[in-house]
């Protein structure tokens, strides 16, 4: 069953994990979607996209009833404003709003930079401190669900059912799997994030999330052909 | 008038403490101010944002909220039934100011230290091009938003991007004065020009916008130096 408030569409791709957040929370309020992709891999960009979103041209891009919603933690809040019938994504308590929204905002600074520096470091001793940067975070992301959530037995961030915070870091899921096979490491460990560990597990088999991460293997090959290679260069051309 | 003690930690030059000075002094609330020495930073600061040791931190009994946008956000939420709403009450207008905030943060701030570390006129000339034409896109976004006959990006009452944008024009007003540039300017932004006239003289913003003059001596005597010695050194 779907509910639709007007006609809804997004512009995405299965590697983003930006986009992957959308599928979410559309799949939590059970809204019909068209999805319309987004080809990363050459870079070449849709007239629609352009049009919708001229001032950064990236996805994930909502179309409701033809009025385009741009940055993919704006377009959450937005799908939980709009279909409030549905389970909420962000905590009904002020403060539990603030804190998901730091920490929301907290993965979005450093994640990608952290994945980032371990794709450009240049020998095992630079890839095992990029790699500490990392899972420091992650043990930063285990006090704050110990402090709320896990403290209380609770599966998830959002408590009993997944909310904003899941869906900005679980999210990244496939990203950081790919992370762990390229480079042979491990980033949730039951020494360090055992309460992650747990969440991780019980997060990608929600119904709302499996079928949206991207499978391991296919993010992998995509990494290795696509997104390294284009990081590196990225960082070549900065160097000079 | 308070809901329980509120508390907020900041610094005066800090356009991201201006923005939550604001917010507080549209909902009428009471608060303690401290202010901090970044170059020693208070106790209560470091175990208040242990993440990132910034200002501002707003402590509402004794429970710390960090990031000045969040904070905005925070105050809008739990002082509700105060004032007029800081975020527009429709979900897609909320959207709307929410990415110009966003934007602001990632495209408009950068630019003031940019402006700082760019060596040579012709580098300072590329980051003043770019700060424009992102000003640019600012006025057409009030225009959208407000049409021919509000004041604000919120309409007839400050809102949510009027203090994400506005906190910063003290210091717009020193860097046109150091680096003898004009960024809101008659010819390219008139809506934006008159809109930061308007800002500056609401009653929650004239006495939390930091002085003009105090803050040209900071910038010329600690910032700019300091920015251009950072720069010199890569």
């Amino acid at each position: 069953m779907g509910k639709g408030k007007g006609d809804v569409k997004l512009l995405g791709a299965w590697p983003s994990p930006y986009a992957v957040r959308v599928n979410i929370a559309l799949n939590l309020k059970s809204v019909d979607y068209e999805f319309q992709t987004e080809n990363l891999a050459t870079g070449s960009k849709s007239e629609l996209l352009i049009k919708s979103n001229p001032v950064h041209k990236k996805i994930p891009v909502l179309l409701h009833g033809g009025k385009p919603i741009c940055e993919s933690l704006i377009i959450v809040q937005y799908i939980d404003e709009v279909w409030s019938d549905g389970p909420s994504i962000l905590p009904s308590d002020p403060y539990d709003r603030a804190v998901a929204r730091f920490w929301a905002a907290y993965v979005d600074d450093k994640f990608y930079t952290a994945v980032k520096g371990i794709v450009v470091a240049d020998g095992e001793e630079a890839k095992a401190a990029a790699v500490k940067v990392l899972k420091d975070g992650l043990v930063l992301l285990e006090e704050a669900f110990l402090k709320s959530s896990a403290g209380e037995g609770k599966p998830f961030f959002g408590g009993d059912e997944i909310g904003y915070l899941d869906i900005a870091l679980g999210s990244l899921l496939g990203w950081l799997r790919v992370t762990e096979k390229s480079f042979n490491v491990k980033l949730f460990e039951e020494a360090t994030t055992p309460r992650l560990v747990s969440w991780v597990d019980s997060f990608c088999k929600h119904p709302a999330v499996k079928d949206e991460l991207p499978e391991t293997d296919k993010l992998f090959e995509y990494a290795q052909k696509v997104v390294y290679p284009r990081i590196k260069a990225f960082a070549a051309a900065a160097a000079k | 008038m308070g809901k329980g003690d509120v508390k907020l930690l900041g610094t005066w030059p800090s356009p991201f403490v201006t923005r939550v000075k604001i917010a507080l002094k549209l909902k009428s609330v009471d608060y303690e101010y401290q202010e901090e020495n970044l170059g020693s930073k208070s106790e209560l600061l470091i175990k208040s944002n242990p993440v990132y040791k910034k200002i501002p931190v707003l402590l509402h009994g004794g429970k710390p909220i960090c990031e000045s946008l969040i904070i905005v956000q925070y105050i809008d939420e739990a002082w509700t039934d105060i004032g007029s709403s800081i975020l527009p009450c429709d979900p897609y207008d909320r959207a709307v100011a929410r990415f110009w905030a966003a934007y602001v943060d990632d495209k408009i701030f950068p630019t003031i230290r940019g402006l700082g570390m760019a060596k040579g006129e012709e580098a300072k000339a590329a980051v003043v091009k770019e700060l424009k034409d992102g000003l640019v896109l600012l006025e057409e976004a009030l225009l959208k938003s407000s049409g021919k006959a509000k004041p604000f990006f919120g309409g007839d009452e400050i809102g949510y991007l009027d203090i994400a944008f506005g906190s910063l024009l003290a210091w717009f007003k020193v860097m046109e004065k150091y680096f003898n540039v004009k960024l809101l300017e008659e010819a390219t932004t008139p809506r934006l020009v008159s809109w930061a006239d308007s800002f500056c003289k609401h009653r929650a913003v004239k006495d939390e916008l930091p002085d003009t003059h105090k803050l040209f001596e900071l910038a010329q005597n600690v910032m700019f130096p300091r920015w251009q010695a950072a720069a010199a050194t890569n």
